[in-house]
């Protein structure tokens, strides 16, 4: 609670307690007069205020104006029927003002929850001056600069470990809670936690540049992205308060004079007192402040919540258009496969799977050996696969044929390494290979010895993540790649996905999701999925652009609305359901407000509903709806 | 030149009405305020003086909502 809320709560209380202090202890004329317009002022003096700056500024018509008028008339209206009834409008008054206050402070609660789940900002950085550690602002550290992060400490800046062995906490950025175990020569991104060692790192990127500037100037930004119906709200508000002040002023006046004119109603004040009593409780049933709350406040809980769980929404407007996604169109590569080949099977001349271990051995070490001076990803792949170092004595008269693949002499053996091309230039009938994935022809001293198949790995959650996108309501599927067709349409039919594009150059990618996007139709929207690297202008033409494992490439932070921390294409259907819960709760709370308010409104024009009700169907509603709005940010299961 | 302020602005409409009154202030290139992040980013004007523009800001704010503050 803030200074300003504990002040507003005094005041109420205060109020509250000589409220009740004045219905057992009854004072008669002045004094009681006195004593309630004290009460009024106690509450009330500061919304009077703002009425009054209003109309001398000449922005006449807002809560204040409402609040202020409601009550000063309730109050002249018992002062005339020299009733004595001032108890309308100081409870008027003060449920306005706990209503305002129970808002501030819920609003302000779940503001801070929200943020803090935000807040990644390092406050400092370590650097080492004449042996001393020096505690430095992260903006002053220069590119290149040593920094010491110890354990518990957020790293600052992005960088490359030098020293020290530890574990970090990335939950911060990608939702993920197991620690991730880093040595030296890994890279460490800014914003995770150091859980145990001491790390030394150079850094490779400004504070500014670095991953948490990006990730906290993102999420700052996203919510100052205004939705559709929040600036339906805001439009709306603008038009409502006017409308309804004037209808209240029409609702005093036109009535009793009807009445009088039409109805030989006795021209004098009283004719008027009932419509005007009427139209205070209009006014105090219609004040708009539910609405105007609870929508900003339903989207930064929904981005907030999803932001916890690893996924970043740029603005309240992605996440309605997230909300209408039917369509969702995959780049294979990195999203739905590791991006990395791993070796799937050994097969010999006759195509058959080698199933003695020594032979397999055999094949995947030669072809480890002779491509051990090659960069090629397929290259690399093969030096995991075998896992032992190359002993490079052993290689000699290593030649790459560009395009082929490469020969070599090991043990005094002649060995090829490559692909068909390379086996026909050496007059070998390599075997069609049945399986779908990337082959490697082996010949050792001129004889054809098998092939290793290469597949891309598929992640081992991409297939229940295409079921979790059907159950949450999207109706296709489809996948974009530039492998060869028989691949790409294996991989299709076992992880469930709808439509295939293959043998796709990146630009081709650009036109096929056009025509996707083309065919899409009404209010549905299309979602590109890529991992951010060459995809970016595909992120960019979808009507929403998810990148997932995006951490430290800025491209694809700033091409796409949504950015995953992590590579989890589970979180693509979660994001989606937080979209649709957070909507959902939006157009609850505008149908419920506006709906109780109707209601509230007509009623009150037949003198059904008195002011006890219109404060209800005020400030009620506003609670609830608040209430409603931070439903939003609970997303974990959703 | 961008620059973001820590603001305290109690309502959600309110911040709507100074965000458009704040924007007409002249060395205003644009302005964004986020009620629920209590933050308000400006982008000056080429050349502006950040000071003066930014008192002529705080004052057009206050005349819409009295209880605004830039901390």
């Amino acid at each position: 609670m803030n200074r300003k809320q504990l002040y507003m709560l005094i005041r109420i209380i205060i109020a509250l307690v000589m409220t009740v202090g004045l219905q057992l202890i009854d004072f008669a004329g002045w004094p009681r007069l006195a004593l309630y317009l004290a009460v009024y002022l106690i509450i009330g003096f500061d919304i009077l205020k703002k009425a009054w700056l209003g109309i001398i500024h000449g922005r006449v018509f807002d809560e204040n104006f409402l609040m202020a008028a409601a009550t000063v008339g309730a109050f002249s209206l018992a002062l005339y029927e020299k009733s004595g009834d001032y108890l309308e409008a100081i409870a008027v008054m003060l449920f306005y003002q706990i209503g305002e206050f129970f808002q501030s402070y819920a609003v302000g609660k779940s503001r801070r929850n929200i943020a803090a789940l935000m807040d990644i900002r390092p406050d400092y950085a370590n650097i080492e001056e004449e042996g001393k550690i020096v505690r430095v602002d992260p903006d002053d550290v220069e590119v290149g600069q040593t920094i010491i992060v110890q354990p518990g400490e957020r790293v600052p800046i992005d960088g490359v470990i030098v020293s020290g062995v530890s574990s970090l906490n990335t939950s911060a950025l990608t939702g993920e809670s197991l620690p991730r175990g880093v040595s030296a020569g890994d890279e460490l991104i800014s914003g995770s936690i150091n859980m145990s060692g001491v790390l030394k790192a150079r850094t490779t990127k400004e504070f500014g540049d670095s991953t948490v500037s990006k990730i906290l100037e993102l999420v700052e930004d996203s919510a100052s992205r205004k939705s559709k119906s929040e600036n339906f709200i805001a439009k709306f508000a603008r038009v409502y308060t006017p409308a309804v002040c004037y209808g209240a002023l029409a609702l005093a006046l036109l009535p009793p004079l009807f009445l009088m004119l039409f109805y030989g109603a006795p021209v004098n004040f009283a004719t008027f007192e009932t419509w005007i009593y009427r139209a205070l409780v209009f006014l105090v049933i219609s004040c708009p402040c539910a609405l105007v709350v609870s929508i900003p406040l339903s989207f930064f809980a929904g981005i907030g919540g999803a932001s916890r769980e690893g996924i970043l929404v740029k603005g309240a407007n992605i996440l309605e258009t997230l909300s209408k996604v039917r369509t969702v169109v995959f780049d294979k590569t990195g999203t739905l496969t590791k991006g990395v080949f791993e070796v799937n099977a050994f097969h010999d001349h006759g195509d058959n799977d080698i199933d003695v271990e020594h032979k397999k051995a055999k094949l995947l070490e030669y072809a480890a050996i002779v491509e051990s001076s090659s960069s090629h990803p397929i290259a690399k792949s093969l030096q995991q696969a075998y896992g032992k170092k190359v002993d490079r004595n052993r290689l000699s008269d290593v030649r790459e044929i560009s395009g082929k693949g490469i020969t070599a002499v090991i043990d005094g053996m002649t060995v090829a390494v490559g692909n068909e091309k390379l086996m026909s230039e050496m007059s070998l009938a390599p075997c069609r290979c049945r399986t779908a994935g990337t082959i490697v022809h082996i010949a050792i001293d001129g004889k054809y010895a098998g092939h290793i198949v290469l597949g891309d790995v598929v992640k081992p959650t991409s297939k229940a993540a295409i079921a979790d996108l059907r159950k949450s309501g999207v109706t296709q599927t489809v996948m974009l790649t530039g492998d060869a067709r028989p691949v790409a349409e294996q991989m299709a039919a076992k992880l469930g996905v709808d439509k295939v594009y293959s043998e796709l150059l990146p630009a081709d990618k650009v036109s096929h999701l056009e025509d996707i996007l083309n065919s899409s139709k009404g209010d549905t929207k299309v979602a590109f999925v890529g991992d951010g690297i060459n995809d970016a202008p595909v992120l960019s033409r979808a009507d929403l652009g998810i990148a997932m494992g995006a951490l430290g490439s800025d491209a694809a932070i700033e091409a796409a609305d949504v950015v995953l921390m992590d590579d989890d294409p589970m979180k693509i259907g979660k994001a989606i359901r937080i979209s649709r819960k957070c909507l959902r709760i939006v157009w609850e709370n505008i149908i419920m407000a506006l709906g109780i308010k109707a209601v509230c409104l007509i009623l009150g024009m037949f003198g059904i509903v008195n002011m006890w009700l219109a404060i209800f169907a005020d400030v009620g509603v506003m609670i609830i709806a608040v209430l409603n709005a931070i439903r939003v940010m609970y997303v974990h299961k959703v | 030149m961008n620059k973001t302020f820590k603001i305290e602005v109690d309502c959600a409409n309110c911040a709507n009405l100074v965000e458009d009154a704040a924007r007409k202030v002249s060395g205003v290139k644009d302005l964004t305020i986020s009620f629920m992040t209590q933050k308000m980013k400006v982008a000056f004007e080429d050349g502006a003086d950040q000071d003066s523009v930014m008192a002529e800001v705080l004052k057009v704010a206050k005349k819409v909502e009295p209880d605004f503050e830039i901390l």
